[in-house]
């Protein structure tokens, strides 16, 4: 591999890093002052006890089907590895998002996004997460990864991501 | 701000007959399925003193209410073969005869500082008479001239269709700026044409779903100001703003009063499954009102109170069901096929108005209040969350477009399915709730 393309990857994965800052919301989200995130800096992400590794190498997000909260078993390979992630770094808290794509109500889909948190929250707590290092919070549709009007742009929406804290508790 | 508070402060309306009138038959019966718009002449206000380019202005903005119902057109000053010069002089009935003007509207501006006096006549042409009580005197500040030419198209319209009036009213709304992925919300009101938009809030945290209180001087939202969705009251004239219910680990949304302002219902959310609960306002006092694994959300009240439409997936897809205002498991109404949101109940109480979303496409609607004669309003990618206008025969909500530069909008329908047209905003625009006719 040359240089400039090392280069290259190296900008990729900070770009990828810094769309997975807890912030991105803004102080809308639960970035906000209030809202317990630590928003410095992810770390190493060849480091295995970074939220950056965490967030690329373990896998931040899980995806659901239409209308569901049902975890897929995709989602429970991803989940049992955060889990066990959590438990090797107990230095850390997490707040887990819930999303929606756009099809439906505002309102019906804040339900849907906490349904979905919370199956993420239980299947945590179920593999020995304490449950006071969780949280749970849904966005519904109001913060959408990708913008299409597409059920390629919906399947990435309608997701979970379990956003890291410096931390024991939340 | 202060213009705002002094806005909807405003006491200063005095209303007066003005001259017995004859009895008119002049009307117009909306809910028929298919309207001739009316022809009106509405004479240039006639200035009777300082009024300067109000009276001008007031008159404009009477037409623009009365044609923007769909159920009049007016028949242009251009056309007009007499001249009123003065507001009590006798009206020439032939000459607007002649023009086909059904109903002719008089009317004169006076102006005294900052004090403005508009009074008004309108007519039944063809039967030669004023029409029943159309005929008042509005008095108050200039800067509240545009709500003395609404409360003047109120009367108007409400002497002859029979309907109440919905034009001196004001629209909270979410005025949104952003990207698609990043959307920045505050709060807004405005007039419910679209003028004197005041904000209520900044953009720093997502806002959603305002609506007003009763009397319209409190206002009811979701916020995450806090990092996690709260219901949130603001007083509309110090825009001070409290969180309702603060439950470590809850959730709350979807708040709307009940019809005395007393109680506030709304989805509370615990451990992911959504219930409906009511809230006593001044107590605090919580109660819980639906008690089901599913999601139970979008409450809205019957007008008398004894009622509440509310939407559930209980049936596996989302549905609206109604259920004593006392709580327990509602029946469900909607039947047709796709899913059912956000019911609201009319506050006439004929009615409720709903999304529906079926087959690709989101609709507005209303259907009785047992769920018959469903009735689709619109349809487009995505129409949702209609709200009232306080006469229970208009409908605004949110449309908005498809894909990446995807932007909202505000737009208005009558329940007949006529008259569906864009509220222009500033920018893009969701989420609008209309207020109770103004004092």
């Amino acid at each position: 591999m040359t240089i400039a393309a090392k280069s290259l990857l190296l900008i990729a994965a900070l770009a990828l890093s810094a769309c997975n800052n807890p912030d991105r919301y803004g102080a809308g989200g639960a970035g906000g002052a209030d809202g317990g995130i630590d928003t410095t800096g992810l770390g190493d992400p060849s480091n295995p006890t970074s939220i950056a590794y965490f967030n690329q190498t373990v896998g931040d997000r899980v995806l659901f089907e239409v209308d569901q909260s049902t975890l897929t078993p995709e989602a429970r390979t991803v989940l049992l590895a955060q889990a066990q992630w959590l438990l090797t770094n107990g230095g850390y808290a997490a707040i887990i998002e819930g999303h929606a794509d756009e099809q439906g109500t505002r309102e019906y889909n804040l339900a849907l996004g906490a349904r979905r948190a919370a199956a993420v929250q239980n299947f945590l707590i179920s593999q020995g997460v304490p449950a006071n290092r969780l949280r749970t919070i849904s966005y519904g549709k109001e913060r959408p990864l990708e913008v299409c009007s597409e059920e390629a742009c919906y399947a990435k929406n309608r997701r979970s991501v379990t956003v890291l804290s410096a931390g024991a508790g939340v | 701000m202060k213009k705002l508070a002094r806005l909807l402060a405003l006491a200063l309306w005095g209303a007066m007959a003005a001259v017995t009138p004859a009895s008119a038959e002049l009307n117009l019966t909306i809910d028929s399925p298919t309207v001739e718009p009316m022809p009106i002449a509405v004479a240039p206000f006639v200035d009777e003193g300082g009024a300067g380019d109000y009276a001008a202005e007031i008159g404009r903005l009477v037409v623009a209410d009365l044609v923007g119902t769909g159920l009049f057109y007016e028949i242009p000053a251009e056309a007009h073969i007499s001249r009123i010069s003065a507001f009590d002089s006798p009206v020439a009935f032939a000459d607007w005869k002649a023009i086909n003007a059904q109903a002719l509207v008089v009317g004169a501006v006076s102006v005294s500082g900052n004090q403005i006096t508009v009074k008004f006549r309108a007519f039944d042409v063809f039967s030669e008479v004023q029409v029943d009580g159309a005929a008042l005197q509005f008095a108050g500040t200039t800067d509240g001239w545009r709500r003395m030419a609404h409360k003047v198209a109120d009367v108007i319209y409400s002497k002859i269709t029979g309907e109440g009036g919905y034009f001196d009213s004001r629209v909270v709304f979410v005025a949104e700026s952003g990207p698609k992925n990043a959307r920045l919300k505050r709060l807004a009101v405005m007039d419910y044409d679209g003028a004197n938009v005041a904000y209520l809030t900044d953009s720093a945290a997502i806002v959603i779903a305002p609506r007003f209180s009763p009397t319209g001087d409190r206002i009811l939202y979701t916020s995450y100001e806090s990092g996690f969705p709260r219901i949130t009251l603001m007083d509309v004239g110090s825009l001070e703003r409290r969180s309702l219910d603060e439950q470590e680990g809850t959730m709350t949304f979807a708040p709307r009063f009940s019809p005395d302002g007393g109680t506030v219902v709304f989805s509370l959310e615990r451990g992911g499954n959504t219930d409906i609960y009511a809230l006593a306002v001044s107590s605090g006092q919580l109660t819980q009102l639906t008690n089901a694994p599913s999601i139970e959300t979008a409450p809205s009240f019957s007008p008398d109170g004894s009622q509440i439409v509310f939407e559930s997936d209980r049936s596996g897809t989302p549905q609206i069901y109604v259920m004593p205002a006392s709580g327990g498991e509602g029946t469900r109404i909607s039947a047709g096929k796709g899913r059912y949101g956000t019911p609201v109940w009319s506050p006439r109480g004929d009615y409720i108005a709903f999304t529906k979303q079926n087959e690709g496409r989101f609709h507005i609607g209303v259907m009785r209040t047992d769920g018959a004669e469903e009735r689709l309003l619109t349809a487009s990618f995505l129409d949702e969350g209609p709200t009232w206008a306080p006469n229970g025969r208009v409908l605004m909500f949110t449309r908005e477009t498809s894909g990446a530069g995807g932007q909202t909008s505000l737009w208005s329908v009558d329940i007949t399915g006529r008259n569906l047209k864009q509220i222009v905003t500033e920018g893009p625009s969701s989420d609008p709730a209309w207020s109770p006719l103004l004092p």
